[in-house]
């Protein structure tokens, strides 16, 4: 497996999303609008808005994940381009390294544009709590991108995939959102790292396991 | 042509029946009532026995996928489906069990219990393994992908009920674990056990003789 | 998970060779007992109607499917245990161009590389396919000729030891086709093999020094390409399927 390939292939798919930038404003505009349509759902109460905001804000950056961690293989339609990838040298995790990478900092990119509109709406005093949220974030973006990867490949052709896509990724993701928004809870609340800690080492657990399984199990997917 | 397995298939029909009436009259008949929780607290003998067989039946899914991967036999293909169809079913019953006895107990169908979120996050795993099965076209693909998720979703099991149990604990402790169950009670309990292992077992081996005999339907049809 | 030998595997030349080759997609049989042996080169013109099993059979050569059943060597290497080193010497020109649309022309050659793991000099390729100028557009922006001698390029790029090509004629202008057979020639003259299928009956039959003719999965008529020898391959091949070639 080859480094250079993982490089190639993430770069070559944030360049491409890049030029023509569709789906991130897209996305961007789609997580804020989930941020605020969870504020007419619970609010205008503004207790109960700041009680649930860290779990209105992951729930906006899954369903948003959901709409946006397929377009790494949806690009792959086009010209056959992923019987190209698949005639090249190498094997199969470094595809899924690639992809996996260039998903994590679409989304990483995308979070850190959520998290001014979330301070905004929620009136949460990020500042302090910053590095233990983008920690959490970063954990909890690459939980589900290393499955949602995996099964962004097992979907791509199916006509069902819209509904597919999300029916089984959502399950597995579960340990992934209660972490995460456990984690941000406890730094929002300023409680500090020791109360976050089991919280992100179970991020982590679940981020080492899934994507080491999902680099061997890309193979059989994408195979004919 | 009669299979190895078809022909364990009546006389496991009959241990299942045999252990089920005895297991049912001990646990709903014979066994004295619980002191605190009374009368309701023998759902315990369904609802036990049908959450381990669930386990069972997943950790067959298990085996099942990976030795399809590995072999690409398709009688392991069948035992996985035929597995998964059943823990489907079984943790169905276990949370339809779940419910019937806390709303008595607690007064709510779903109290967000540990065991039961994480019986609930399986089921969804596991429906979604079928469903996906279902959505694919070519069938050798569906195996594969479907051992994919058969494989992910196994290895997710701990780290869910781990992630369920730290956010919310309401359930009693495993009293079985904690050997705080009086024996009169401890017998009818191994006995369902052991009734519904059986009731698993023989419905696996009806199922996967069904599946033999699809399989080897579509077989001739090629060869027409 | 078959896990392949070295990282770069040292080439081992050209050639192909298929022993009892066949495929099936659950109820259909799209290729029966193929035996094919092309040596370094060599090339091979394979026709026969859609569906015959054309554009299976390169699949496999290129290990983006695994047979069924048979077994063989491609470019030196094992079909089932060596794909690693099959896929570093064998280069397809297929029916897709495998091109990135929002990418330039250029970078879509430097992804190729990247991902070959090889430094060849781009300008020069890009001369070479006539599209120096070009280098620097967005691949939507060309035409579809330009596309196809993209794709070329990209193949190109491979050094291929093992040329497999999968209706290359088609969208091809006349200067790309006289780029695409002097390609081929090139090809044959390191010792590399080619195999060609097309409906082109006579464009293949004069680019390559063999035919055989693919129709239900099976070959028939395999020979090698000799002057008149087209009327008597036309012949055999709409005998065989019932239609006219190209």
């Amino acid at each position: 497996m080859s480094l250079g390939q993982v490089w190639a292939i993430a770069r070559k798919d944030l360049l491409t999303e890049g030029r023509s930038k569709e789906t991130l404003n897209g996305l961007f505009f789609f997580a804020a609008l989930v941020l605020l349509v969870f504020g007419f759902a619970l609010g205008p109460d503004r207790a109960r808005l700041e009680q649930a905001a860290a779990g209105v804000l992951w729930v906006g950056f899954i369903l948003t994940g959901v709409l946006g961690l397929t377009r790494a293989f949806q690009v792959e339609r086009e010209n056959e381009c992923l019987e190209g990838l698949l005639l090249y040298p190498g094997d199969r995790g470094a595809l899924y390294l690639g992809k996996l990478l260039g998903n994590v900092v679409f989304m990483l990119g995308l979070e850190a544009a959520v998290f001014p509109c979330f301070a905004f709406f929620y009136n949460m005093p990020l500042w302090g709590a910053l590095p233990g949220l983008l920690l959490t974030a970063a954990l909890g973006t690459a939980g589900f991108a290393a499955v949602g990867t995996l099964f962004a490949a097992m979907t791509m052709h199916l006509r069902a995939r819209e509904v597919m896509f999300p029916l089984l990724l959502l399950p597995f993701v579960v340990p992934v959102l209660l972490a995460a928004v456990k984690g941000t809870e406890a730094f929002l609340r300023g409680a500090g790292r020791a109360e976050a800690f089991p919280w992100l080492a179970l991020l982590a657990l679940f981020d080492l396991v899934f994507v080491t399984v999902s680099l061997f199990a890309l193979e059989w997917i994408v195979e004919e | 042509m009669p299979s190895r397995g078809s022909r364990l298939v009546i006389p496991l029909g009959l241990a299942a029946s045999a252990a089920l009436l005895s297991g049912l009259y001990a646990g709903l008949v014979r066994a004295p009532a619980d002191a605190v929780q009374g009368e309701v607290q023998r759902i315990m003998y369904l609802h036990v026995p049908t959450v381990l067989v669930a386990y069972l039946a997943f950790f067959i899914v298990f085996v099942g996928s990976t030795a399809y991967l590995w072999t690409r036999r398709e009688r392991w293909d069948i035992l996985a489906h035929a597995s998964a169809e059943l823990g489907v079913l079984f943790t169905a019953l276990t949370i339809a069990a779940g419910a019937i006895w806390g709303k008595p107990t607690w007064g709510a169908w779903w109290t967000w219990d540990a065991r039961l979120t994480t019986t609930a996050i399986l089921l969804l795993i596991y429906t979604g393994y079928l469903m996906l099965r279902a959505a694919v076209e070519d069938p050798d693909r569906g195996a594969r992908y479907a051992a994919v998720v058969g494989i992910l979703g196994f290895l997710d099991i701990p780290i869910i009920h781990k992630s369920v149990e730290w956010w919310r604990t309401l359930h009693q402790p495993s009293s079985l674990a904690r050997g705080a169950i009086d024996p009169a009670l401890l017998f009818p309990l191994l006995l369902n056990m052991a009734a519904f292992a059986l009731l698993y077992a023989f419905l696996l081996a009806q199922r996967m003789e069904l599946g033999r005999l699809e399989a080897e339907l579509t077989r001739r049809r090629l060869e027409e | 998970m078959r896990q392949d030998g070295a990282r770069s595997p040292v080439r081992r030349g050209g050639g192909i060779e298929l022993r009892g080759i066949g495929k099936n997609y659950g109820a259909t049989w799209a290729l029966r007992g193929v035996d094919l042996v092309l040596g370094p080169g060599e090339s091979l013109a394979l026709f026969g109607p859609n569906g015959a099993g054309k554009t299976t059979l390169l699949k496999i050569l290129a290990t983006l499917v695994a047979p069924t059943r048979g077994s063989g060597r491609v470019a030196g290497f094992d079909l089932r245990r060596e794909q690693g080193g099959i896929r570093e010497s064998v280069a397809l020109l297929a029916h897709g161009t495998h091109l990135y649309e929002d990418l330039t022309a250029r970078e879509n050659l430097l992804f190729g590389a990247a991902m070959r793991r090889r430094s060849v000099p781009l300008d020069a390729l890009l001369t070479r396919v006539g599209l120096a100028e070009a280098a620097a557009e967005r691949v939507r922006a060309l035409s579809s000729g330009m596309k196809r001698r993209l794709a070329l390029a990209k193949v190109m790029l491979a050094e291929p030891a093992v040329l497999l090509l999968d209706e290359p004629f088609t969208n091809l202008d006349q200067a790309a086709v006289a780029l695409l057979e002097g390609y081929v020639g090139e090809v044959l003259g390191r010792g590399g093999s080619v195999l060609m299928a097309t409906h082109d009956l006579a464009r293949g039959y004069a680019a390559c020094r063999r035919a055989a003719v693919l129709v239900n999965g099976r070959l028939i008529h395999e020979a090698p390409a000799q002057p008149g020898g087209l009327e008597a391959l036309r012949a055999a091949y709409v005998a065989a399927t019932g239609e006219g070639g190209g």
